[in-house]
């Protein structure tokens, strides 16, 4: 299945034989598990991991809850207080899954900006890439139905927000809308269909997970040098390489125990730190919660969907030119779903044959400034929307544009790159010197 | 699949695009009420009017109702809010149509094609903004008339939009006075 060379399953006892020609599925794990894996890989490759575990805790968690949960408009916040007060561990079991929801956030955007700067993106990795944007639109939509579920004020307004979007798009947007709904309002109708593919889409997330792994095992890791593992033998592979298990999943483990002290430590300790309280107020379609705003992890793109309203010169100008076609309103949703797009096209915008983000001088610093714009959308998208917060989040939503756009295409021809190591095993050793080399250099400093 | 140098099969060809063209067909047909399935259903569908009494309703304060799932304003204006409204020169406004559903198309967004009475005490309107639909706030805003908390849209005394980024003004759903203190909705 791998490029890299190296030893496959044999099977070596009468049984295991008898298997192999029938299915070989013990080949098949013991390949997956032993896949050279360049031995230089930093904490930063931890977080593909972490995201497997909380799928698989979003799973479990969710499933025991819908043994409890009622999707009806008058029973469903009723029914989630049920599992708050009254189902035995079930307070914990929510707030481990509302959380959850949270931790799936954290770990894909830094795995998402990990791929970004050591890129990860690049050729031959494209096909990882785009079924990692896929997936992560799919979390998004995931996540945004969980939220309609309690039925909470929120609940109700965010739903009549984010199909709202939908009903933006010119002549058909509000049949979308209606269709999407299966009302003209948000009622009955989005509850229980939400609440269908809010237990469908994960499994979907399970499938893609092993497209993504299935994906980035062709084609090996990649690495914070972005210089190719030797395929040359398998004796030059496995000087850069060192098998999955037991090295990277003993590493990986570790990294989630980590990260997992900090979550339990949000769970146990303030498990509403995150949401809103708006949202343990029963939906109420007669009134609007005063102060109206998505969970952290949609604030980013939810800021670039403020920033454009009429009165900013390129809304009036694609206005114009679009015969009115294009208004402020369907503006904003297409630079919302458009700074998604760009980023799933960074293999094809990036003209830089350099990988890591490490040898680019110049790319590191729009890198750097690429992550805090993120940061500040994040922040501005939970402003009010006046006062100095609208130049804001316009700078900040022309930032992330003007990367993709124009900074990825220009750095790769004007950019002079620093000298790459020529091996993994050169910049391993570079790092960690070999053993003989060390005791040598020990004994002469004695 | 036909073979690529032979070129004599024609009913073969005939075949395997008959076949393949009523596959599509087929899936179509069975995809299809899949998918409509989440259209309105029957029930939601079933065009439901209901009379609301407006006998409480003092001057300067608003009532809102439940009308097919969604909020509706029935507001008693004062003479200062009627004034300003009618102030207001329609060529100055975001959006220069009535968006009233009792009126034929066309006409403009004066408050005397807004409002539901003659003398416009009375303004009905459905409560969903037109940006994304969120519920505005009454007596609130830059203009005296509803302000949308979810993205900043200001409307005046009669429901216009006037800055923010919804497009459309207030609609004003097909209402209409049984008696004195009765309106019919739908």
């Amino acid at each position: 299945m791998s490029g890299i060379p190296h030893d496959h399953y044999e099977p070596k006892t009468g049984i295991e034989k008898w298997l192999h020609t029938r299915l070989p599925i013990v080949g098949l794990v013991y390949d997956t598990l032993m896949l050279p894996t360049p031995k230089n890989l930093n904490w930063m490759w931890i977080w593909g991991i972490v995201l497997a575990f909380t799928l698989v805790l979003q799973i479990a968690t969710g499933i025991v809850l819908v043994m409890h949960y009622t999707p009806h408009v008058d029973l469903a916040f009723k029914s989630v207080e049920h599992i708050m007060r009254d189902v035995n561990g079930g307070h914990m079991i929510r707030y481990f899954h509302a959380n959850g929801a949270s931790l799936f956030f954290v770990a894909v955007y830094l795995h998402m900006f990990r791929g970004l700067y050591y890129g990860s993106y690049k050729a031959p990795r494209e096909v990882t890439w785009i079924i990692g944007m896929l997936m992560y639109l799919m979390m998004m939509g995931t996540a945004f139905m969980g939220y309609v579920l309690p039925w909470g004020q929120m609940s109700f307004h965010g739903t009549a927000v984010i199909t709202g979007l939908f009903g933006a798009i010119p002549f058909i947007g509000e049949s979308i809308q209606t269709w999407l709904l299966g009302a003209s309002a948000v009622g009955q109708p989005a509850l229980n269909r939400f609440f269908s593919l809010h237990y469908l889409l994960p499994f979907v997330l399970l499938g893609l997970t092993i497209v993504h792994v299935w994906a980035f095992h062709t084609t090996g890791n990649n690495n914070p040098t972005g210089v190719e593992v030797r395929r040359t033998s398998k004796e030059d592979a496995a000087k850069d390489t060192l098998p999955f298990w037991p090295y990277f999943v003993i590493k990986d483990l570790f990294a989630l125990a980590v990260v997992l002290a900090v979550f339990m430590a949000i769970v146990g300790f303030m498990p509403n730190y995150l949401g809103h309280p708006d949202n343990y107020v029963p939906a109420n379609p007669l009134a609007t919660p005063s102060h109206i705003v998505p969970e952290w992890y949609f604030l980013p793109f939810y800021a670039i969907l403020r920033a454009f309203t009429a009165d900013v010169w390129i809304v009036q100008l694609v206005n114009f030119v679009s015969f009115g076609i294009i208004d402020a309103k369907f503006f904003g949703v297409l630079a919302m779903f458009g700074a998604i797009a760009v980023m799933a096209l960074a293999p094809w915008l990036d003209t830089s044959s350099v990988r890591s983000g490490r040898y680019r001088p110049m790319f590191k610093w729009w890198f750097a400034l690429l992550a805090f714009d993120f940061m500040v959308l994040m922040w501005v998208g939970a402003m009010p929307t006046d006062g100095i917060y609208p130049y804001i989040s316009l700078i900040a939503a022309t930032y992330w544009f003007g990367y993709f756009l124009v900074l990825l295409p220009l750095l790769g021809v004007i950019e002079k790159p620093l000298p790459q190591p020529a091996t993994i095993e050169d910049d391993f050793n570079a790092h960690y010197a070999p053993k003989a080399e060390a005791d040598a250099s020990a004994k002469s400093a004695e | 699949m036909s073979h690529a140098d032979d070129h004599q099969g024609t009913r073969r060809d005939f075949i395997y695009y008959a076949t393949a063209g009523a596959g599509v067909v087929a899936t179509g047909a069975a995809v299809w009420p899949l998918v409509n399935q989440m259209n309105p259903s029957a029930d939601v569908l079933a065009l439901a009017s209901i009379r609301v009494d407006i006998s409480a309703v003092a001057p300067g304060t608003q009532l809102t109702v439940l009308w097919q799932g969604k909020p509706v304003f029935i507001r008693s204006r004062t003479e200062e809010e009627i004034a300003a409204a009618r102030a207001v020169d329609v060529s100055d406004l975001p959006d220069q149509g009535a968006e009233n559903e009792n009126l034929l198309g066309e006409e403009d967004a004066s408050d005397e094609n807004r409002a539901l009475s003659e003398d416009g005490t009375w303004l009905v309107q459905m409560g969903i903004c037109t940006h994304l639909g969120c519920v505005p706030l009454g007596e609130q805003g830059d203009f005296g008339g509803w302000f949308c908390p979810c993205h900043g849209s200001h409307y005046d005394t009669a429901g216009r939009i006037r800055k923010g980024p919804a497009p459309r003004n207030l609609l004003v759903p097909v209402a209409s006075f049984i008696d004195e203190t009765t309106i019919q909705l739908g």
